[in-house]
C-alpha cells in the first residue's frame, strides 16, 4: 500500500479566515434560539471573534514564509496579506457597531446578518492572500455572495431590493469576466499559480503577441475594475450603495474594494510584472478616467450616500494612481490610504446612519441643515471625517494622497500626479458642500430622533481616531505599511 | 527655554481651545474674556522673541525634532525665525487680540465656535510663519484655511457661502500645485529631509526650475493676491465678519509675499530672475487696476479690499526688484499693510456695527458726529495712503528706489503714478463719508468710539507714526535676513555657457550694483 503523501496545507496560514467562519457558523446556531429583541448579542459575540481573529494577524506579522505559505503554495499570509487583513478586520468591526442600530429603526432585524459579515470578510481575507487565481477566485466569490444578500437585506424595501440584485447581476457578470480570464491566462501560461505566471511571463518576452494572453490578462483587469469601481465600470456603485442599508454600504465601500486592490496589486504586479510597461498605460487611463468621472459626477448628487458612492469611485482612482506608479512608495501609499479610507469613510456613514430616519427619507445633504450646531460634537467628527476625505492636513487622508502622489512623482509619472491633485482639490467642492449645510444654513429641523447609543460613540471616537492619530502622527503606521509592501 | 518658546507660543492659543471647550456656550463674557486672554499670553510669550533676536542672518530659536519616518522620506518638526519672519510673527500676535477684542459687539451668536476659529487660525499662522520644514510648512498652510473658510462661512455676510467656498477652493487648486512641486523638488534632491537650509544649497537645472517656480508661485499669487487671481479677495473681505477681514488683510495676505521671500526665489534664482518682469508687470496691473477699481466703489468694505490689492502689489514690485531696498521695502510694506488695512477695516466694522450699511452714499458729514472716529479715520487714511510721517510712506519709498534701481526702471515709473491713484480713492472716500453735510438723521443720532474700540485702535494709529518716525530698528533687524535672500536670489546660479566678456562692462555692472551688496565675480549676469 502506497502511503499518500499529504500535500503542505499549513492551516496557520489561513487561521483569521478559520476563526471568522467558525465564530460565523457558530453564530448562525445562537441565532436560532436568541429571540429578536436580543439580537444585539449576536452583535458582541462577533466583535469578539473579530478581536479573537486579530490575534494571529500580529503573530505571524514578519514570519518566515514556511509559517506563512499555505496550501502548496495557493496562499501567502505574508506581511501585504496581514496589512489588509487588518484592514478588512477595522471595517468588520466598525461596521458591526453601527449595524444594531439601523437594524432595529427598519424593523429587519435579523440576527444573519452577522455571519454574513464575518463570512464576507473571510472572503476577503482569502482574495488579499491568494497567490493562485483559483484562490483569488475563491475568495471573490464568498465575498460576492455575501455581499448580495448583504445588499438586499432590508427586504421591505424597494431600494434595498434593487440594490441586492443589481449588485448580483452586474457582479455575476463581471465575475464571468474574471474567470474567463484566468482562463485564458492558465490556457497562455500553462498554471495559476502567480509566482509560476510570473516566472513563465519573465522568460517569454514576447508574450504579448499571444493574443490569448493578452485577453486574458484584459479581462482580469475588467474584472477587478468592477470590483474596485473603477471606472468605466463603476455603474452599479451609485445604485447599490445608495439602496443598500447603510452600515452595509459602509462596509462594502472599504472592504471589497480594498481586497480588490489587493488581488489586483498581486495578479498585476508580480504575475504580470515582466510586462508592466504595458498595461501602466492601461491603469493610466483607468485612474484618470475613475477619478475624474467620480469627481465631476459627485459634483451634481443631492444624496448624500450617492454622494459618497461617487466619492469613492473618486478615492479608488487616487489609489489607482498609487497602483501606477508601481513603486514601494505607490503600494505602502496604496494600503496606507485603504486604511485611513476604512476610518474616514465609515465614520462619516456612521454619522448618516445616526441621522437617518426609518425609511431613509431625510438622506438628502439638504436635510443636514444646521446639524452642526444641534449636535456639536457630531457635527465636528463629520467635518473631520470631510475634510479627511477632502485630503486636507492634518488628516489622515492627506497623507495617504501624499504618499499616492508621491509615489507617482517619484516614478516619473508627473501629469497623473498633476490630475491627482486637481481632481481632489475639486473634490473639495462636494465634501464642503454638507458642512456648509451643516453650519452655514439655518436648520430645519431638531434632530431629537438622534440617539448615540455607547456603540456608536465607540464607532465614532475610534474612526476620529483612526483619522487624526496617523493625520499629525503618521510614521509609525507608514514604516509598517513600506514593511509589507511586496518587493 | 530658547528652542522651545517658538513651539510655545504657536500652540498656546490651541491651549486656549481646549480651556473654551469646556466653557458652556451663553456664557459670552467668559468665553471672550479667555480668548483675549489667551491671545494677550501669546503675545507677551512673542516679545522676548525680538528682544533676545541677534541681528545676523541666521535663523534662530531653532528647533529641529524628527517627525515622520517612512520609506524615503524624513519630516521634522524644524522651526525657527530670522529677519524675515520675526516682525512677521509679531505682526500675528499683535494683531490677533485687536481682531479678538473686535467681535466684542460684532458676534452674538455661537461665540464659542467664532473664538475657537480665530485661535484656531492664530496656531496656524504662526506655524506657517515659522516653519523651516517645507511639508510643515505646507500642513500649516492648509490647516489655516479650515477655520478661515468657518469664520466667513458662518459668521459672513450675505454671500458668506459664495465667498467662503470660492476662498478655499481657490486657495487650494494652487496649493495643491504647490505640493506636486514640493514633492518633485524633493526627489529632484533625492531624498534625505525637507529640510528648508539644505534645499537652499541645491542646485536645479534651470529648465526644472522654471516649473517648480511657476508652480510655487502660482499658489503664492493666489493668495497675495496678484492680478489676475486676485477676485477671491474682494468677495472674500467683504463678506467675512470684521475680525475675519482684519485677520485676512493683516496676516494671511503676508503668507503670499513671505512665501516668495522665503520659498519660491531662494529655491529657485535662475527662474526667479527670468520671471522678474512677469511678476512685475502683474503687481504693477494690479496696483493701476485695484486702484482704479476702487475708485468706483460703493461699499466701503470692498473699496478697502481692492486697496489690499494694490498695496501688495507694491510689496510685489518691491520683492522682485531683488535688492536690499526693494527686498526691505517690500517687508516692512507688509508690517505697514497690516497695521493700516487691519485698522481700516476696524473703523470700517465701527461704522457697519452702529449703521448696518457699508453704502458710502448712506453717510456723509459724519466727523460732525464722531470726532474722535474722524480723527483716528484721518490717521489711518494718511498712513493708507503714505503720508510721510506715517509707516506707508517709509515702505513705499524704499520700494520704489529699490525697484527704481534694479532693472524694473520703467515699471516703478508706472507704480509711482499709483501713489497717487491711492490718494484719490481713499480721500474721495474719506470725503464723501466724513465730510460735507450731515443730512442723514439716522447718522445725527450716531455714538462715537467708546472705551473699547478706542482702546483697540490706539496700539494701531501708535505704530502708525512709530513705524513711520522711527522704522530702524525694524529695518535693522531685517537687514543680514534680506541680505542673504539678495545674494541667494542673485549669486547662486548654474554654470551658464560663458559668454566671453568685454571688459568695458564690467565697470557698468559695478555701477549698477546696488550700494551694500557686493558683486558676484561670475560673468553670467543676466541683467
Amino acid at each position: 500500500m502506497e502511503t499518500l503523501a499529504m500535500p503542505a496545507i499549513n492551516f496557520a496560514a489561513i487561521m483569521p479566515e478559520t476563526i471568522l467562519s467558525i465564530v460565523a457558523m457558530a453564530l448562525l446556531l445562537v441565532n436560532v434560539f436568541v429571540p429578536t429583541e436580543q439580537k444585539t448579542y449576536l452583535g458582541w459575540l462577533s466583535l469578539i471573534g473579530i478581536a479573537v481573529a486579530f490575534c494571529p494577524i500580529v503573530t505571524y506579522w514578519n514570519a518566515p514564509v514556511v509559517l506563512q505559505s499555505g496550501f502548496n503554495g495557493s496562499v501567502l499570509q505574508d506581511n501585504f496579506a496581514l496589512f489588509f487583513k487588518g484592514i478588512f478586520l477595522v471595517s468588520a468591526a466598525l461596521s458591526t457597531l453601527i449595524t444594531d442600530q439601523y437594524l432595529q429603526r427598519e424593523g429587519c432585524n435579523r440576527g444573519e446578518i452577522y455571519p454574513l459579515i464575518l463570512l464576507a470578510t473571510a472572503g476577503m481575507m482569502l482574495m488579499a492572500s491568494g497567490t493562485d487565481l483559483m484562490t483569488i477566485f475563491l475568495g471573490l466569490e464568498v465575498l460576492s455572495v455575501a455581499l448580495y444578500v448583504l445588499a438586499g437585506f432590508n427586504r421591505d424595501n424597494v431600494k434595498s431590493n434593487e440594490a441586492g440584485l443589481k449588485y448580483f447581476l452586474l457582479g455575476c457578470f463581471s465575475t464571468g469576466f474574471l474567470l474567463y480570464g484566468m482562463a485564458l491566462t492558465f490556457g497562455a501560461t500553462g498554471t495559476t499559480k502567480i509566482a509560476r505566471i510570473a516566472a513563465y511571463v519573465a522568460t517569454q518576452p514576447t508574450i504579448f503577441s499571444n493574443q490569448m494572453f493578452l485577453v486574458g490578462m484584459l479581462l482580469m483587469a475588467v474584472g477587478f475594475s468592477f470590483k474596485i469601481a473603477a471606472a468605466p465600470f463603476h455603474m452599479w456603485t451609485p445604485d447599490v450603495y445608495e439602496g443598500a442599508p447603510t452600515p452595509m454600504t459602509a462596509f462594502m465601500s472599504v472592504g471589497p474594494k480594498a481586497a480588490g486592490f489587493a488581488a489586483f496589486v498581486r495578479v498585476f504586479m508580480i504575475a504580470f510584472a515582466s510586462c508592466k510597461q504595458e498595461w501602466t498605460g492601461l491603469l493610466w487611463v483607468l485612474a484618470v478616467l475613475t477619478m475624474t468621472v467620480g469627481n465631476i459626477t459627485a459634483l451634481y448628487q443631492q444624496n448624500i450616500k450617492r454622494m459618497l458612492a461617487y466619492s469613492s469611485i473618486a478615492h479608488a482612482g487616487y489609489v489607482l494612481v498609487g497602483f501606477v506608479a508601481g513603486n514601494a512608495v505607490g503600494t505602502a501609499g496604496i494600503m496606507f490610504y485603504m486604511l485611513s479610507y476604512a476610518f474616514m469613510n465609515i465614520g462619516a456613514f456612521a454619522i448618516i446612519v445616526l441621522v437617518g430616519k426609518k425609511g431613509e427619507p431625510n438622506n438628502n445633504v439638504a436635510d443636514y441643515a444646521g446639524f452642526g450646531f444641534k449636535h456639536p460634537v457630531l457635527g465636528m467628527a463629520m467635518s473631520i471625517f470631510l475634510f479627511s476625505l477632502a485630503g486636507i492636513p492634518p488628516a489622515a487622508g492627506f497623507i495617504g494622497k501624499f504618499y499616492l502622489f508621491s509615489g507617482a512623482i517619484q516614478a516619473g509619472y508627473i501629469w497623473l500626479a498633476i490630475i491627482g491633485v486637481l481632481n481632489s482639490a475639486a473634490s473639495v467642492y462636494y465634501y464642503l458642500r454638507v458642512m456648509v449645510y451643516m453650519y452655514m444654513k439655518d436648520p430645519v429641523e431638531e434632530f431629537d430622533w438622534l440617539k448615540v447609543t455607547p456603540t456608536f460613540a465607540v464607532c465614532i471616537l475610534v474612526a476620529v481616531a483612526g483619522v487624526l492619530i496617523p493625520g499629525i502622527v503618521p510614521g509609525y503606521i507608514l514604516e509598517i505599511a513600506q514593511k509589507a509592501v511586496l518587493f | 527655554m530658547n528652542d522651545t518658546i517658538l513651539s510655545l507660543m504657536t500652540f498656546t492659543p490651541l491651549i486656549g481651545v481646549l480651556i473654551l471647550f469646556f466653557i458652556p456656550k451663553d456664557s459670552h463674557s467668559t468665553l471672550r474674556g479667555v480668548a483675549v486672554a489667551v491671545s494677550l499670553a501669546t503675545f507677551l510669550i512673542s516679545l522676548p522673541l525680538v528682544t533676545g533676536f541677534v541681528t545676523n542672518a541666521e535663523f534662530q530659536y531653532v528647533r529641529d525634532v524628527p517627525w515622520i519616518t517612512a520609506g524615503p522620506f524624513q519630516m521634522h518638526y524644524h522651526v525657527g525665525i530670522d529677519g524675515i519672519s520675526l516682525w512677521l510673527v509679531i505682526l500675528t500676535t499683535f494683531i490677533m487680540p485687536i481682531a479678538i477684542l473686535s467681535t466684542w459687539t460684532a458676534v452674538e451668536e455661537k461665540v464659542k465656535e467664532y473664538m475657537i476659529c480665530l485661535l484656531l487660525l492664530e496656531v496656524g499662522m504662526l506655524g506657517a510663519f515659522i516653519s523651516l520644514d517645507l511639508f510643515l510648512f505646507y500642513i500649516f498652510w492648509e490647516v489655516m484655511l479650515i477655520p478661515m473658510y468657518f469664520i466667513i462661512g458662518i459668521w459672513g455676510g450675505k454671500q458668506k457661502i459664495y465667498a467662503a467656498i470660492k476662498f478655499f477652493i481657490y486657495t487650494m487648486a494652487g496649493s495643491v500645485l504647490m505640493l506636486v512641486a514640493l514633492i518633485f523638488l524633493y526627489f529632484k534632491a533625492g531624498g534625505g529631509d525637507f529640510n528648508l537650509t539644505r534645499l537652499y544649497s541645491l542646485s536645479i537645472d534651470p529648465a526644472t526650475q522654471t516649473w517648480l517656480f511657476l508652480a510655487f508661485a502660482f499658489a503664492f499669487a493666489i493668495k497675495v493676491p496678484l492680478f489676475p487671481v486676485h477676485t477671491w479677495l474682494p468677495l472674500a473681505h467683504t463678506e467675512a465678519p470684521t475680525a475675519g477681514s482684519v485677520i485676512l488683510a493683516a496676516i494671511l495676505l503676508k503668507m503670499g509675499t513671505y512665501g516668495y521671500v522665503r520659498f519660491a526665489i531662494p529655491l529657485f534664482p535662475d527662474a526667479a530672475q527670468r520671471f522678474t518682469p512677469l511678476m512685475a508687470t502683474l503687481a504693477v496691473i494690479g496696483i493701476i487696476y485695484a486702484a482704479l477699481v476702487a475708485m468706483v466703489q460703493e461699499d466701503v468694505k470692498k473699496l478697502v479690499a481692492y486697496s489690499s490689492v494694490a498695496h501688495l502689489g507694491f510689496v510685489m514690485l518691491g520683492i522682485f526688484a531683488l535688492n536690499q531696498q526693494g527686498i526691505a521695502g517690500g517687508m516692512l510694506q507688509m508690517l505697514n499693510h497690516g497695521v493700516s488695512t487691519g485698522a481700516l477695516f476696524l473703523i470700517v466694522g465701527f461704522i457697519y456695527e452702529r449703521r448696518h450699511t457699508r453704502l458710502i452714499t448712506d453717510f456723509g458729514g459724519l466727523s460732525k458726529q464722531m470726532p474722535v472716529f474722524a480723527t483716528i479715520f484721518m490717521i489711518v487714511t494718511f498712513s493708507s495712503i503714505g503720508l510721510p510721517g506715517t509707516n506707508g510712506f517709509v515702505g513705499e519709498f524704499l520700494v520704489l528706489i529699490g525697484a527704481y534701481e534694479s532693472n524694473l526702471r520703467w515699471f516703478t515709473v508706472v507704480a509711482t503714478s499709483g501713489v497717487i491713484l491711492s490718494a484719490v480713492y481713499m480721500l474721495w472716500m474719506f470725503q464723501r463719508v466724513m465730510f460735507g453735510e450731515l443730512t442723514n438723521p439716522k447718522n445725527q443720532v450716531l455714538a462715537d468710539l467708546n472705551a473699547r474700540e478706542v482702546i483697540i485702535m490706539l496700539p494701531l494709529v501708535a505704530l502708525i507714526f512709530v513705524m513711520g518716525l522711527f522704522p530702524t530698528p525694524f529695518l535693522d533687524k531685517m537687514a543680514p535676513a534680506i541680505d542673504k535672500v539678495v545674494q541667494q536670489a542673485k549669486q547662486k546660479q548654474v554654470a551658464q555657457t560663458v559668454i566671453p566678456q568685454v571688459p568695458m562692462s564690467m565697470p557698468m555692472q559695478m555701477q549698477m550694483a546696488p550700494h551694500g551688496m557686493e558683486m558676484p565675480e561670475a560673468p553670467a549676469m543676466n541683467k
